[in-house]
């Protein structure tokens, strides 16, 4: 598909993390889109600049020195649109996810429905619930007015009261926030965003908007046994974006300058997700992680349902606050070949907190970096309700249902010195069943092209096709309550010239078929006792594509267990690594 | 690159801006010399309200209520004085619960706002008030000795300096803190031990100022009644030649320990100072920095972290490291000469 005349063909897509800005370059080349490059400067958002413009003008003076084409004027500003000497770009995008979380009063009415459903959709932001008020709260009036002054929330989110419904209870909560509001000054009242019955919403825009900014969107709950946080999700994106202007320096210039297009990156990254969902031709949902320094995003979607996640603090730098105390040192000790004792993994997840942005230079440090990684993985899933959107993600600290693909980014995810190193830690973080392709993207350009979407939907798709993210290959995962080393499965791969690869899998063994990246074969899999392949049984095999790891055959069972004595603990890790290692 | 900054400085002019986290009354004025613990502003950070539902309590409807409610918008009350009645032949009324405000009233109810403890902001710092900040606090500048740290308990205090290492990698040990260090802020290489700390908290000391220790020892660090500093962070590092000869050559001189818990947002770190008189204005360090040769600079990360040196060069393309990693890389002297090459997100530039 080639573009058409009225989109813009060169994009530059930025991304103001919280440890790094980065600049992402898109342009036509041979009638399609590609990914060109991208420039990458320390953030500027904290102090001393308190500004993301010279992390920016830095990650653009970056790409253009790579590029060699000129992005910033004499003027100091970015060249939009292009011009004909080629300097300059079509179209800006921007993601944020830099800044402090935002601080979020939830209410509603029964704590396990509308209640929670205004906490899940806070859940799907850079957001931190500073407080919750419910009809069941019997704390006194004054007390929750206390409490939400308190919490000096920057949004106010009201949910409750199915349609149609009665609104006599939701409307005794909004007398609490009413009051609450303000008490608060002028100048810092929180944004109310409505999300509960739509009789009420008239009444609130009214009642409300005099004191304060007023967003209505459809009900969460529009009968008890339906959430829908989608509409409301888009609307919390834009209160964000907004908090954030205010919040930093430099933010207010970019979002105007998106022009419409500026997005907080978890929500760019689940519509990235959800619009492979619909591109996938898959019956099992495609999921997507995205580990930063500060927050894990979890995505899931599943033709077109999507499901969000942001997870602040969890991450691989000051985000390791949400697994200190919560996760035991031993749990990250146990992916690890090198010998080391649990004080000093707490050590080096304090010590991490401390410089962020370090990165490990020897072997050993490199070990902990990535068990710390499938720590907080495991974590993230672990912290993860039950159910969104109808999507069913984990169960415990590992998923609960196929997904395909699963695509992983985030520099120390995705980033990884080796595509088996990026590969292990996923399969080991995430514990994924049956059949799944592992897609990494090592350029972290998911949140881009979500962004991109909406202004430019051919963009994303000819972009994938470019091979801008990485496949790293199928994986089978079957399941079977074998003793370890019983065999399980007999594979057998037949290439597209009849040749064929013949495999015996134990269980607890982890193996890699050889299937040339891109190439395509058949795969024969013949289940030993009860084992369940995870892939139907065809007289004419399954057709599965190689990645960078060929096929990857994961017998190592559900969850994965590891022997408690260190040296053949080691000895394990050791040979799995080399398993897959192309 | 930009390079992140760590101020270890012998004689600077130091200019911290304190302010409340929330709007309130500042209390000192343009020129004023404070102490650390003075307080120079304070709000309150928990208001507290009571809801009066007076038109219960008098045994009205709502809408009946407004003609006996004395109180009016803004008044101040003290405990105990009616607020509204009153009515019937038992001349009920409703009295403050507490002293307080009235700030709001409608719908047969009145609403105060309650007198709380304030919050009081501590200036942290011994030195003059500069300037100041309406309704939120002040900037407070002195000269002197100036070394940041990486993590502390959030508390501040001053006292004189004792010095109980020799050298930057000696360990505190519960023998050392006898009676003769009461009240002292000790300096020591490394914490090794919940033991050493303990002995810390006994005496009690005014101010510790270490190296590392392990991070094990984080909990009761915060229990501790006295600041906390850790220059390196956490494990057993020993403290950087240059910030150790720093704070050990003024030993017995007053010092300001003030220690902030880490705010990348803001840009607070957990400092020592140790005020000094200068004879000239001397500029505030730099803020920010590009890596460039000749820079002292400090290892944060891997074998080297803990030592300083100076860099020698910045690498044009990027460097792989034994860990797989490929980042930009800097040629670093240590100070026994040795040449190594640092990932440049591991260094700290010393200004």
């Amino acid at each position: 598909m080639a573009p058409s005349n009225s989109t813009p063909e060169s994009l530059l897509a930025v991304d103001i993390g919280s440890a790094h800005t980065r600049a992402m370059l898109f342009d036509i080349a041979a009638d399609r889109y590609m990914f060109v490059a991208q420039g990458r400067s320390p953030s500027t958002a904290a102090a001393p600049f308190r500004d993301i413009s010279e992390g920016l003008r830095l990650a653009i003076e970056e790409l253009q020195k790579i590029t060699g084409r000129v992005l910033i004027g004499k003027d100091e500003r970015l060249i939009l649109p292009s011009q004909p000497d080629g300097s300059g770009v079509d179209a800006l995008v921007s993601t944020i996810s830099a800044g402090p979380a935002v601080s979020i009063v939830a209410a509603g009415l029964l704590d396990d429905l509308s209640l929670e459903s205004a906490r899940r959709l806070a859940g799907t932001t850079y957001a931190r619930i500073a407080e919750s008020i419910g009809i069941n709260d019997r704390r006194k009036t004054e007390v929750q007015i206390d409490a939400i002054i308190q919490a000096k929330p920057d949004v106010v989110i009201v949910a409750g009261g199915i349609e149609s419904g009665a609104t006599r209870s939701i409307g005794r909560i909004l007398e609490v926030i009413g009051l609450a509001s303000y008490l608060i000054p002028a100048a810092r009242r929180p944004v109310l965003l409505y999300a509960g019955n739509q009789q009420m919403a008239q009444k609130v825009k009214s009642q409300f908007g005099q004191m304060q900014t007023v967003r209505i969107a459809p009900n969460l709950r529009p009968d008890f046994d339906h959430e829908d946080l989608g509409p409301a999700h888009a609307s919390l994106s834009e209160i964000v974006q907004k908090v954030r202007a205010g919040q930093m320096g430099g933010a207010a210039d970019l979002i105007s300058l998106s022009n419409g297009h500026s997005y907080p990156t978890a929500t760019a990254f689940g519509r990235m997700i959800r619009f492979l969902s619909k591109v996938y031709d898959s019956n099992k949902g495609v999921l997507g992680v995205d580990l930063g320094a500060t927050s894990t995003v979890i995505a899931a979607a599943n033709d077109g349902r999507l499901s969000v996640s942001v997870q602040t603090p969890l991450g691989i730098g000051e985000g390791l606050a949400g697994i200190t105390g919560k996760v035991d040192p031993l749990e990250i000790l146990q992916w690890m070949a090198a010998p080391a004792s649990p004080d000093d993994i707490l050590d080096y997840l304090h010590q991490k907190i401390t410089c962020p942005g370090s990165l490990p230079t020897s072997p050993e440090e490199q070990g902990i970096e990535q068990a710390v990684v499938r720590a907080v993985l495991r974590q993230a899933l672990k912290n993860l309700p039950a159910s969104t959107a109808g999507l069913p993600i984990a169960h415990g600290d590992r998923l609960a249902t196929p997904f395909e693909p699963i695509i992983a980014a985030g520099a120390a995810l995705a980033g990884a010195p080796t595509p088996s190193q990026c590969a292990l830690m996923i399969l080991d973080g995430l514990q994924p069943i049956g059949v799944t392709t592992l897609v990494a993207d090592p350029n972290s350009l998911a949140a881009a092209l979500g962004a991109a979407a909406r202004l430019n939907p051919v963009l994303p798709v000819q972009v994938l096709e470019s091979g801008a993210f990485q496949n790293l290959g199928t994986v089978i995962s079957p399941v079977s309550g074998a003793p370890t080393g019983a065999p399980i499965l007999h594979a057998r791969l037949v290439y597209a010239d009849e040749t064929e690869t013949q495999l015996d899998i134990t269980q607890g063994s982890l193996n890699a078929l050889p299937l040339e990246r891109g190439k395509t074969a058949r795969l024969f899999l013949e289940p030993i006792g009860r084992t369940d392949p995870g892939i139907g049984r065809s007289s004419r095999g399954v057709k599965i594509t190689g990645g960078v790891l060929g096929v990857i055959i994961d017998g190592r069972g559900r969850p994965i267990r590891l022997p408690a004595d260190h040296s053949q603990r080691q000895e394990t890790l050791q040979k799995w690594l080399w398993a897959i290692s192309s | 690159m930009l390079a992140p900054i760590i101020h270890y400085l012998p004689l600077t002019t130091i200019r911290r801006q304190r302010v409340l986290p929330a709007n309130g009354r500042v209390l000192v004025h343009a020129g004023q010399k404070v102490s650390p613990t003075d307080v120079i502003a304070e709000t309150s950070l928990t208001p507290q309200h009571a809801l009066l539902e007076v038109y219960r309590a008098l045994g009205l409807l709502p809408s009946q209520v407004d003609q006996y409610i004395q109180a009016k918008m803004g008044d101040r009350v003290n405990k105990g004085d009616v607020i509204a009645g009153p009515v019937g032949v038992l001349s009920r009324v409703v009295h403050a619960p507490q002293d307080g405000k009235i700030v709001a009233i409608g719908e047969g109810q009145v609403l105060m706002e309650l007198d709380s403890p304030a919050y009081q902001l501590r200036a942290g710092l011994a030195g003059t008030v500069v300037d100041l900040v309406p309704e939120r606090g002040a900037v407070i500048e002195t000269t002197g000795v100036l070394v940041q740290g990486v993590w502390g308990n959030d508390q501040a205090d001053k006292s004189l300096l004792s010095v109980l290492s020799h050298s930057p990698e000696d360990g505190l040990t519960a023998a050392q803190l006898d009676v003769s260090q009461r009240g002292a802020v000790v300096l020591s290489g490394v914490c090794p031990n919940e033991a050493a700390l303990q002995a810390a908290i006994d005496l009690p000391l005014r101010g510790l100022i270490l190296g590392s220790m392990p991070s094990r020892l984080i909990p009761l660090a915060f229990k501790a009644p006295f600041p906390i500093i850790l220059i390196e962070g956490f494990g057993r590092m020993p403290m950087n030649q240059v910030a150790y000869t720093l704070l050990s050559t003024n030993e017995q001189r007053e010092v300001i320990v003030n220690s902030l818990a880490c705010d990348r947002a803001s840009g607070l770190r957990p400092e020592v100072v140790i005020p000094l008189p200068t004879g000239s204005p001397i500029p505030p360090p730099p803020e920010t920095e590009t890596f460039a040769p000749g820079q002292t600079v400090l290892i944060r990360r891997g074998g080297n972290a803990g030592q300083a040196g100076t860099l020698v060069s910045v690498k044009s393309e990027k460097t792989l490291f034994p860990s797989g990693v490929r980042a930009s890389a800097g040629v670093v002297n240590l100070e026994n000469g040795e040449h190594v090459t640092i990932p440049l997100a591991n260094l700290e530039v010393i200004a």
